[in-house]
């Protein structure tokens, strides 16, 4: 075992298990997306060189569990033929998840491209205090958990009412989670409340008039958010950001913030909660 | 909108999600492009599910209606 430093080991993904010789293979699977011959080809590797199985993590991930240090370099280039990488451990910018985005019915934004755009810019970057997870979930129902994240996204949209185009129906009042819709149908009224407006999107989606339209798609910033022995959920630092680019410059000066005033060892949020969000706003708008 | 007459009624009050939603796309399937079938569902989940996959699925709610807890929907099949 002395052959080996365990730390740079762990940057690529290996992490040891309790028995002599042992690892287990984190993977690095984006947004949860992997496809049918890749998935062939890891039940190819758990018989041949762990135990015949693999562990799905919490992260949307796959570990490949019981492989024997001396394999482990035939097995990252068999699972490199295959696009098959690496995930990462340690103190590094971890594997980005993501929900289905637009191939749910919900889902407001293209999660898995963003998630990749973010984990080709980003993942595994070191020299951070402690880890640093994103994650990216395509509207409020916020099935991915962002608020668990050092850094989550979630999908939005704006829309516009079309007055002409109303039947006064009340379907809208009805799907709306926050009652920020109200129709009079006998004075064929309808009232707004846009600062309860959560941008779901559930109306725009469900009026059989399409008297509700989307105007513009666009994300909620959350920071902070972590779990581990002291969990916290992270605070929504920015309601409605426009761009892709805006978000992928966000996380590019969170980096670089965290990186500047965080103790080694502490995670995101201790940072934030040190240094104060209004100073990690103002650095990073 | 004038009194449209529907073609055929599907009562899915006290149907639950997704089955409700399931048997108006095995109704419409059996129909023809363009006739219309009168949807009842609750107020609550299906009402917040099943107008939304009515419309994923290209068809036209030409009318809803809300009565008392449940709502009627008149919908074109694409």
């Amino acid at each position: 075992m002395s052959e080996y430093n365990l730390s740079e080991l762990k940057s690529g993904g290996l992490m040891k298990q309790k028995k002599k010789d042992l690892f287990s293979l984190r993977l690095r699977i984006v947004g949860g997306f992997i496809n049918a011959s890749q998935l062939i080809k890891l039940s190819e590797i758990a018989n041949k060189y762990g135990k015949g199985h693999v562990h799905l993590t919490t992260r949307q991930g796959v570990e490949i569990p019981n492989i024997n240090f001396k394999d482990v370099e035939k097995v990252k280039k068999e699972l490199g033929k295959d696009g098959l990488q690496m995930g990462a451990c340690g103190q590094r910018v971890r594997t980005v998840t993501a929900c289905q985005g637009r191939e749910c019915s919900h889902g407001l934004i293209d999660c898995l491209l963003l998630a990749r755009d973010i984990d080709k810019e980003y993942f595994g970057i070191g020299g951070h205090p402690h880890k640093f997870k994103i994650g990216i979930t395509g509207c409020p129902n916020g099935c991915i958990k962002p608020q668990e994240n050092d850094f989550g996204i979630m999908g939005r949209l704006r829309k516009k009412f079309i007055k002409e185009k109303c039947t006064y129906c009340g379907l809208c009042a009805s799907v709306c989670p926050v009652n920020a819709i109200e129709v009079n149908k006998n004075s064929n009224d309808v009232v707004f409340y846009e600062d309860k407006c959560i941008g779901c999107g559930d109306c725009v989606y469900s009026c059989p008039a399409n008297a509700w339209q989307k105007t513009q798609e666009g994300y909620s910033v959350f920071v902070g958010g972590k779990m581990g022995k002291f969990p916290k959920l992270g605070i929504k630092v920015f309601d409605f950001i426009e761009t892709k680019e805006r978000v992928l410059e966000i996380i590019k000066k969170s980096l670089i913030f965290y990186k500047e005033s965080g103790i080694k060892g502490e995670r995101f949020r201790d940072t934030l909660d040190r240094i104060g969000i209004d100073k990690y706003k103002k650095a990073v708008i | 909108m004038n009194e449209i007459k529907p073609g055929s009624v599907l009562d899915l009050r006290g149907v639950a999600c997704p089955n409700n939603f399931v048997r108006a796309k095995l109704k419409l399937e059996e129909m023809r492009s363009g006739d219309i079938l009168e949807i009842i569902i609750d107020d609550g989940e299906p009402i917040k599910n099943v107008p939304r996959s009515i419309k994923e699925e290209g068809h036209k709610i030409i009318k809803a209606e809300k009565i008392n807890s449940y709502f009627s929907l008149l919908v074109e099949k694409a």
